[in-house]
Formats: structure tokens, sequence, C-alpha cells
């Protein structure tokens, strides 16, 4: 790890403010920056910790929607009742993110932010429609992911919370690889009143996607045989050394169906 | 039996130590005035080195010296050595490359040392690295070890011409033959034993301290077996001689063989802590472990066994190519040779047995023992044959084994060994039992109902354990002998110090041992410590590796505390004023037979000590006797283990469903302890089954350099193991142990894997049987079998 500065603003206006260093970076949970930074693969001249910003922490009902906090953590998600009566999915999943140390540090926000390809949080923020709230503007999932790593968030530009509207049925089911436990394959099905939709990470060498033909099916009649005979193609999802794209393109129809019949 | 003698499961008294973060690492080692060292490592796979420019590096902040090949040649010290002799076919000896602690000239791994920057900080030792600016020509990898040898690929070492170490054999080829021409039904199957890392939760880690006073290189290092690590630094190094050079190996965290090589970084850190005048200190990370740890297994091997019409064994040839990575480590050549061929026998009779194996240099990380060391590779040849034999020929495969199992002892192998004593029979009828082998039909019916694949595989394993009678291995090769040492010191007061050559890093030595001398003494386990470790307190030991610290190093200890009850005897003698003749030992007390006449150990222990009741010149004053055990024979660990599987067709994943295993290590001096290690075993054979693999891509790049990419086996991958033991006693040592260390990372993988291609119904399964590799597998169809 190179030296850096640290900082811990107590305010988002102070955050914002710290970050306008252009070499700073947020820290959040710290679970994929810092071990970066210690195999010296990322060097921010600064850290600003936003663990101290009260209002970006926090879980509430508002409406038809769960709103979180960006700097709520996975243990937290997992732990709310508010999110476990309004998407019981939604919990569930961010109760399997990582192990315990990760869940305890990890958050919605830092995920969201960082948009790794195989993270869980983009395919629950994809599937159900979430609104990625930011310290200036109101992003729709559909345009807030936009490639590997990559998303549609501005030099400076913070995540404040994040909105999920609650669907009728949802689920999540992960293929978890073998060695790091990340999605080698998830895949989230939410059943809303405008339709079914299915988003796949882990999986997509521009990172989290929809399947159309899957949403088809599965508005038509939501159930895992609905998905008899469709496939997702094997070109534009990731091959490495867990999991080729044949069996990617395999594990997404397989689990699709077992999400569906989880949720029932 | 005494709740803290042998045969009890005391609980390990070194735990309170580890578990309340009392543990002494090398990292806990700190000197005054110590500075720290960076190795700078090859990115490439093979190159030249054509200049290397430190001049920016060494002004950068904090550094003191920056040292690369040249420097260590320029003071005489020499390069890393393998002390195994091993002879090719043609009677050449192997061709070993040079092993410089730094490269010079050439890298030829990824990982490969380049440079050591030594700082006052590691964080100034590592930004200064950064600053070396290294011009590399970059050579072609050579990564497959079953190209190696073909006239295209680039050489590794000038002295190994088509990067061959040696073409070794064993066996008699013609008698072979005879038997294959014979056969009725031959079995062929063609086999990877993947490539292991060896991952112990303890990185390595070096402190080089020298005392300019006493011209004295003090070198802490994570070592199985210091005084080997002294041995070949002061002999063949030429670092400094024996008594200028201790070397000092406190607690450490784990081994599985990959601490008992001796490697570049501690030998770099001791001659720089000389050479600087300070005490220089490195301790790796895990992506340094990750890439220049010695790594294990990496075997391609075709093997065919011979059967007649009546389903007798009746020959077995195998060829395997044996990558040795890029250097040979320093017990390399022994793992592929004759830890390996003279296993292929596992627990038949069979009367003709041929091996050849071709050793060959690749540019991947040495290769070396792992946890098993050759007779896992020897263990899977043989079981996955003989399942499939079984499988080709409509025949049981527990019967089929039952069939062919040596039943006469002692059983001399067409292969070297000479079997002592067991009772296969024994240990097949316990595990099917406890394994409900007769309930497998109904449990496949059952997963298949499910939609799931049920398989069921043996194991039927044996090892050569106990390592081993110097004057064998010597003329196998071996530069050293591999007898044990132990010295015992009994207080006046009657508390007992053993100094034993053997080394704990997780075998619970402080325990065993201690029970064993609390046994045999009659005192409390509490009057017992064990000391280890220490060259300067221990005088001369082998060290722990082979499962052999129980069969030999306590075998050791036994022969020291003869030579105390015999002196304790004498002293008790005069004391009570009879005869040592007539003195009995018996539960801490030295009676005069058929009398009320006694005396306590601590007793006699303190009248050896004043020497009042005893002639000094008859009679030396001082209870204190040392011994060097030398085995007569290997020992025979055996056992069998059964495992149950079931898989998810529509994933490929793989539940290991049941594990049974009965193993007879003869006698056992801690149940609990033994159970800890047969656990541990498995849990690694597992891992290299189901998890584990190491990749390097085509350019030599490992990709699975961290946790990420390299999966080591979890709780949630296992099931609670049915663990049981019977006990044939080995004759020849002391206490008729046979060993546990490694039988169960031997006997676990041909089990695994035996039951997923029993699941498939065809026999196209690698190791590791990721997800993928079973998925891909169900896709195929089941062979149609003898039987069906």
């Amino acid at each position: 790890m190179y030296a850096f500065e640290y900082h811990r603003p107590t305010t988002l206006a102070g955050a914002l403010a710290d970050l306008e260093n252009a070499d700073a970076k947020p820290l959040a949970g710290g679970q994929t920056l810092l071990p970066t930074m210690k195999q010296r693969l990322a060097s921010p001249s600064a850290l600003v910790e936003l663990s101290g910003v009260p209002e970006l922490s926090g879980i509430a009902r508002d409406g038809d929607a769960v709103v979180i906090g960006a700097m709520t953590r996975h243990i937290d998600v997992a732990q709310s009742p508010v999110v476990a009566g309004a998407i019981p999915a939604l919990a569930a999943l961010a109760g399997g993110i990582g192990d315990p140390q990760v869940r305890n540090r990890g958050t919605l926000g830092g995920s969201l932010a960082n948009n790794d390809p195989a993270a869980d949080y983009p395919g629950a923020a994809l599937a159900l429609g979430a609104t990625i709230v930011t310290d200036r503007r109101r992003i729709a999932a559909e345009d807030y992911f936009t490639g590997l790593f990559e998303t549609a968030l501005e030099p400076g530009e913070l995540i404040t919370k994040v909105s999920f509207p609650i669907p009728q049925k949802a689920a999540y089911v992960k293929f978890p690889s073998p060695a790091s436990r990340y999605a080698l394959v998830g895949v989230f099905v939410a059943k809303t009143a405008d339709g079914v939709r299915v988003a796949v990470t882990g999986s997509g060498e521009s990172g989290v996607f929809r399947v159309d033909s899957f949403e088809t099916a599965l508005s038509a009649n939501f159930s895992p045989s609905a998905l008899d005979g469709l496939s997702v193609p094997a070109d534009g999802l990731n091959s490495d050394l867990h999991a080729d794209a044949d069996y990617r393109a395999h594990l997404i129809g397989v689990l699709a169906k077992r999400a569906v019949a989880a949720a029932g | 039996m005494s709740a803290t003698g042998i045969g009890a499961s005391v609980k390990r008294l070194e735990d309170i130590r580890f578990i309340t973060g009392k543990g002494r690492y090398v990292d806990d080692v700190n000197r005054p005035g110590q500075a720290f060292a960076y190795f700078l490592r090859s990115p490439h796979a093979h190159a030249t080195i054509d200049k290397i420019d430190a001049s920016e590096a060494l002004k950068a902040p904090g550094v003191v010296a920056i040292f690369t090949g040249d420097d260590i040649a320029a003071d005489k010290v020499g390069g890393l050595i393998c002390g195994w002799m091993i002879h090719s076919k043609d009677g050449s000896p192997m061709q070993a490359g040079a092993h410089p602690a730094l490269a010079q000239g050439k890298v030829r791994y990824v990982g490969d040392h380049v440079a050591v920057v030594i700082a006052d900080t590691y964080a100034q030792a590592r930004d200064a690295g950064e600053q070396i600016v290294v011009d590399y020509t970059p050579l072609p990898a050579v990564v497959d070890p079953a190209k190696a040898a073909e006239a295209d690929q680039a050489q590794v070492h000038d002295a190994a011409p088509n990067n061959t170490c040696f073409n070794w054999h064993l066996g008699d080829k013609a008698a072979t033959e005879a038997a294959f021409a014979a056969a009725a039904h031959v079995t062929k199957l063609d086999l990877v034993n993947n490539r292991l890392i060896p991952n112990a939760m303890e990185p390595r880690a070096a402190v080089g301290d020298y005392d300019s006073g006493t011209d004295t290189i003090t070198l802490y290092t994570t070592s199985q077996n210091p005084h080997v690590a002294r041995l070949v630094l002061s002999a063949f190094i030429g670092l400094a001689p024996e008594h200028k050079l201790r070397v000092i190996a406190p607690d450490v965290g784990g081994g599985f063989g990959s601490k008992i090589f001796i490697y570049a970084e501690e030998t770099v850190c001791a001659w720089a802590a000389k050479k600087i005048d300070r005490p220089v200190k490195w301790t790796a990370d895990r992506t340094e472990a990750f890439l220049s740890d010695a790594h294990g297994r990496d075997h391609v091997t075709h093997a065919e066994l011979a059967l007649d019409a009546s389903g007798r064994m009746t020959g077995v040839r195998v060829h395997t190519i044996a990558n040795m990575g890029s250097y040979l480590s320093t017990f390399a050549s022994s793992v592929p040779t004759y830890l390996y061929a003279p296993l292929l026998s596992g627990q038949y009779d069979i009367p003709a047995i041929y091996a050849e194996v071709d050793a060959v240099y690749t540019t991947t990380a040495p290769v070396d023992a792992y946890r098993g060391a050759g007779r896992p590779e020897a263990t899977f040849v043989i079981e996955r044959l003989v399942e499939l034999a079984a499988r080709e020929t409509g025949r049981d495969p527990a019967e089929f084994r039952r069939q062919n199992f040596v039943t006469q002892f002692p059983h001399q192998t067409p292969v070297i060994m000479a079997y002592d004593v067991g009772d296969y029979a024994q240990a097949l009828d316990k595990a099917l039992a406890l394994a409900d082998y007769k309930g497998v039909g109904a449990r496949k019916a059952a997963s298949a109902a499910k939609g799931k694949l049920r398989g069921v595989g043996f194991s039927a394993f044996i090892e050569a354990c106990g390592i081993a009678p110097s004057a064998a291995v010597g003329s196998l090769g071996a530069g050293v002998g591999l007898w044990e040492s132990a010295e015992v010191r009994v207080n006046p007061i009657g508390t007992v110090e053993i100094l034993t050559g053997s080394h704990s890093h997780g075998q619970s030595h402080e325990t065993t041992f201690a029970q064993l001398v609390s046994d045999r003494l009659g005192i409390p386990i509490g009057n017992v410590s064990i000391v280890h470790g220490d060259t300067d307190k221990v005088q001369m030991g082998m060290g722990t590796y082979g499962s052999r610290s129980g069969a030999v190093g306590m075998s050791a200890i036994v022969k020291a505390l003869d030579k105390i009850e015999a002196k304790a005897k004498k002293v008790a003698g005069h004391v009570l004023e009879a005869s040592d003749q007539d003195i009995e030992f018996k539960d801490g007390k030295f009676t005069v037979k058929g009398t009320d006449k006694s005396i306590d150990f601590g007793s006699v222990a303190l009248q050896a000590y004043v020497a009042h009741k005893f002639n000094g010149q008859e009679l030396e004053p001082g209870l204190k006797e040392s011994a060097f055990w030398d085995p007569t024979n290997f020992t025979f660990p055996a056992g069998v283990h059964i495992c149950e599987v079931e898989i998810d067709p529509e994933t490929g994943v793989v539940k290991v469903d049941r594990y049974t295993a009965v193993d007879d290590f003869g006698k056992l001096i801690n149940p609990m302890v033994v159970h800890g290690q047969v656990h541990g075993g498995i849990a690694q054979g597992i891992g290299q089954a189901l998890l584990e693999g190491a990749v390097y891509n085509d350019d030599g790049q490992l990709l699975t350099a961290s946790y990420m990419d390299y999966c080591m086996p979890r709780a949630d991958n296992l099931p609670s193991f049915t663990i049981d033991t019977i006990e044939t006693p080995c004759p020849s040592n002391p206490l008729g142990i046979k060993g546990c260390g490694e039988a169960g990372a031997i006997a676990s993988p041909p089990a695994v894997i035996n039951a997923i291609t029993d699941a498939l119904g065809h026999e196209d399964v690698t190791m590791p049987a990721t997800p993928q590799v079973v998925w891909r597998a169900t896709q195929k169809a089941p062979l149609k079998r003898a039987a069906e």
C-alpha cells in the first residue's frame, strides 16, 4: 500500500468537498478498494471515509419502494425487517454476499459504485428497476450500469441512496465461483405489475444484463416450464478458469428456472 | 491407561498458546536495528536478464543495499541444491541446472528472484524495488510437462538437454511385459495428477541476524527441519560453518512439506545480514507464497493393469512424466521416483511391476514434496486402475480388491518395499459396514428419483512412512541419513525436558511426545516439556515430514528413555541398598523386587544430581541421556476409504455425501490427534480432487495466484467424516507406530474420483473435478460395462 491522506467528513457537503480532489477516492466498505490498494494496484492520494456521514445510512419504506442509504452495510440489509417484509429476495441476496467479514463492512453504495461484474447487487438493482439516487440526480438502473466496473457516475458524484420498487414476487439464485464465492452466475427474477424482469450478473462481458426472451416468456407464464427450450447465447458471456461461456449460458437457464421456482 | 498416557485423547497442550495469540512465529521475531528485505521477482516465465539498473533505487529513502546474483556469487556463496541423486536408466546422473539464490543472467519462472532490496522499512524496500529497471529479453515459456521434452520447446537449462532431468525406471521390465502378454484383460488409463499449491496458513518468513563479535549468523526461519537447513546452508551453500550458524524454527504455522526445503529467501536474508551487519527480515505475502513456495504433484501418467482370467492382478506398468518446475528443489528428485514407484503395488500381491518416470523442467515454480509426496500420486494410479478394472470385468470393486490383497507378511513387492504387517481385509470389512455399502443401491435409486447421480468409490491405500533406514535411502541416492535424535534431560527435582530433532508445525508433538514420557516415567504430563526447533539446543535432527515423527522421532525418545531408566535404576539401587538388577520400575516408582522398599522418580533424579549415595567415579552423577534411532524398515500405514458423492447433473456440482475412512496406523498415542490428522488430510485430498489446481497460462503466468482463483477446501465443501481405525502394531519400532500425517491426503483423491466416475458411468473426468468439469462430463453418455 502506498501512503495516502485520510479524511473522515461528517456531512455530505464535507464529503463532496473532500472528493473535489480528482485523485481522492470515497471509502465505503473498502472490500474491494482496500485489497486493491494493498496490492499496489490502486494509489489514491486520499481516502474519504463515508461512514461518518449519517444521512448516507438507513433503511425505510417509502410507498411502493424500499429506500436504502448508500452506506448501509450488507448485514443491515440482510437483517432488516423492512427489507425482509417487502423484498425478501433482496434481504436474502444481501445475506449471501461474501462472508460475515465482508457483510459487516461492505455497503450497498460501494458495491453499486464499483460495479464488479461478479457482484450480486447489480442483479437486484437491474431486475427490480431500482433508482440510484446521487448527490445531484436520480439514475434509473437501466442507465446506470454502463460496463465492467463502469457506471454513469461522474467524477466526484456520490450515491446517496437507492430506491428499490417492491415487486409482487422475486428471487435471486447465485452459483458461486468455487474459489472466490463471487457470483459465477447470478440470476435475479422479479415479477412486477409491469411484467417480469430477469437480470443476470457474474456472466456478461459488459456486466449485468437483462434477458428479454426470458422476460417475455415469464411475463406470459410465470413458471419454470415457461423457460423450457429457451437459452441465452454464449456470445457476449465471460470465459475464465472456472466457467467458459457455454457453461455460463447453460447455468443462466438452470438458475433462472430455479429462481422462478423459488419466487413461487 | 492413564489419563495422560499412551492411548489417551489428551487435549493439545500447545493450543492455549496458539488460540490466545501467544504463539511466537518468525514474523514475531524482531531484532534491534533490523532492516527489511523486498525481493524483486521476475514478471516473465522465461527471459534473459540483459541489464539491472538499480542506480535510482539506491537513492530512494531508507535503502541500505541492493544485491543481485553477482553479489552473492562474488562472496563465494553457492546456489541452492537438491539432496537426492537420481540416475537415469542409462546410468547417467540427473541433470540439475544451477539454482542461484538470486538469478544470474536468466529467470526461469514468474516469481524467480532477481534482486533483493534492503531498507529501513518494508515499504521503503518495496518502493525502491519498483524503481529498479531490469532489461529482459523474453524467451518462450515451457508450461506443459507432457510437451516439455519435445524438440521445439525452449530450453530451461543448458545443462539439461530436452528439458530432461532424468529418465528413471524401477522394476523388472521383461517380467512385466511377459505378464501383459499373457493377460486375460488389460485395463488402461491416462491420468493427470493436478498441480497443487501448499498454502500453509503461515507464509514463509526469515530473519537473518549476524553477531560480528562472535562471527555467528542466527537464522530464524519457517522450517520443518532446522538442522537440515543448517547443514545445507553450511556444507553446500557455504554460508558459514555449522558452529557459526544457528538456525531457529520457532512456532511454525503449517508446512505440508513446503517448509522442508531451503529456499532463496532465507539464504539471502542470512547472507545479507552479515554483509550489511544488520538483521534482515522478510515475510512472504500471500502472492509470493503462491508464486514461490514449492508446488506439489503435477504428473502426467499412462498406466496399465494386467489381470488373469480369474481376476488376479498379474502386472502393472506405468509411464509418468513428472514436472520438476524450473529448478530442482531440495528433495524434488526423490518424490516422483523412490517415494512414488515403490508404492505402485498398493495393497495387492502383484508379481510384476515396471515404472518409467521422465522428469522434466518447465518454466514454472519448483515442484517438490507436498503432503504425501509421491505416494498420493502412486495411490491415485493404482486405485483408479483397480476400480476401473473391476468395472470393466464386472467385478464388485470391494471383492476384487479383497481377492488381490496381500495376506501373508512379510511381503516383498517387486518394487523395493517389504511390507511388514497389515490386515487389509479387516479394514475393508469395517469400512464396508461403516459406509453401509449394502445400502448404496437404495441410495442411488433415491438420488435418481431426485434427478441426481450417485456414485461410490473406494481407495485401499498403502504408504511407506517413517522415513527411513539411512543405509537404504543412501543406497537409493539420498544425501542424508534419515534417523532421528532425542535427548532426555531430567532435572534434579524430576521434571523432564525432551530435546527432539523432530519439529512440530501442527503435529501436536508438545502433547503426544509428553504423553509418551509421562506414561513411561510415571510423572505428570505437566512435568514434561518438549524442546525443538533450535540448532543451539538440539544437537542434530532430521526434522518432520513423511509421517516420521511418531515412528522415528518418538522411537529415539524411547531409546533415550531406556537409557534413563537403566541409569536411574543404578542410582535407585545405591539409595535402596540393592543391586540395580533387583530394581523394578513401574508407575513412577523404583522398587526392590519382593520388598516394599521404593523411591519415586523425582527422588532418584535428586539423588542422581546430589551424588551423595554413590561413588562418582563408579557412577557418573546426573541424569541425562541421548539417543539416535535409525529405523530398520519403512512403516506401512494402510486403510480403506469409501467416498459417496451425489452429482447435480444440471450444474455439475459434486456433493461429497458420505466419507468413511478406516485406517491402520498401528498403535495410537493420542486418538484425537490422529483423527485430527486424518480430517485434515482428507480435506486436502478432497481439495485436490474437487477444488484445487494450479494453472499457468501459455505464457507461464500463474493464473491461480490468489484465493480468488485458487480454491482451498472449506468446511462447507466437506461432510462429517466417519473415521475409525484398526491396529496391527508396527514390528519395526518400539511403540508399534506407523504414522498418520499423510494418509488422508494420500487415500482420498482416488476415492472421490472413483465415486464421481461411478456416478457418471465413464472415466472422463480430470482433477479438480470442478462443477464445470463435471457438468461437461455429464454430457457424455455412460459406457456400457461388462456387468450391464
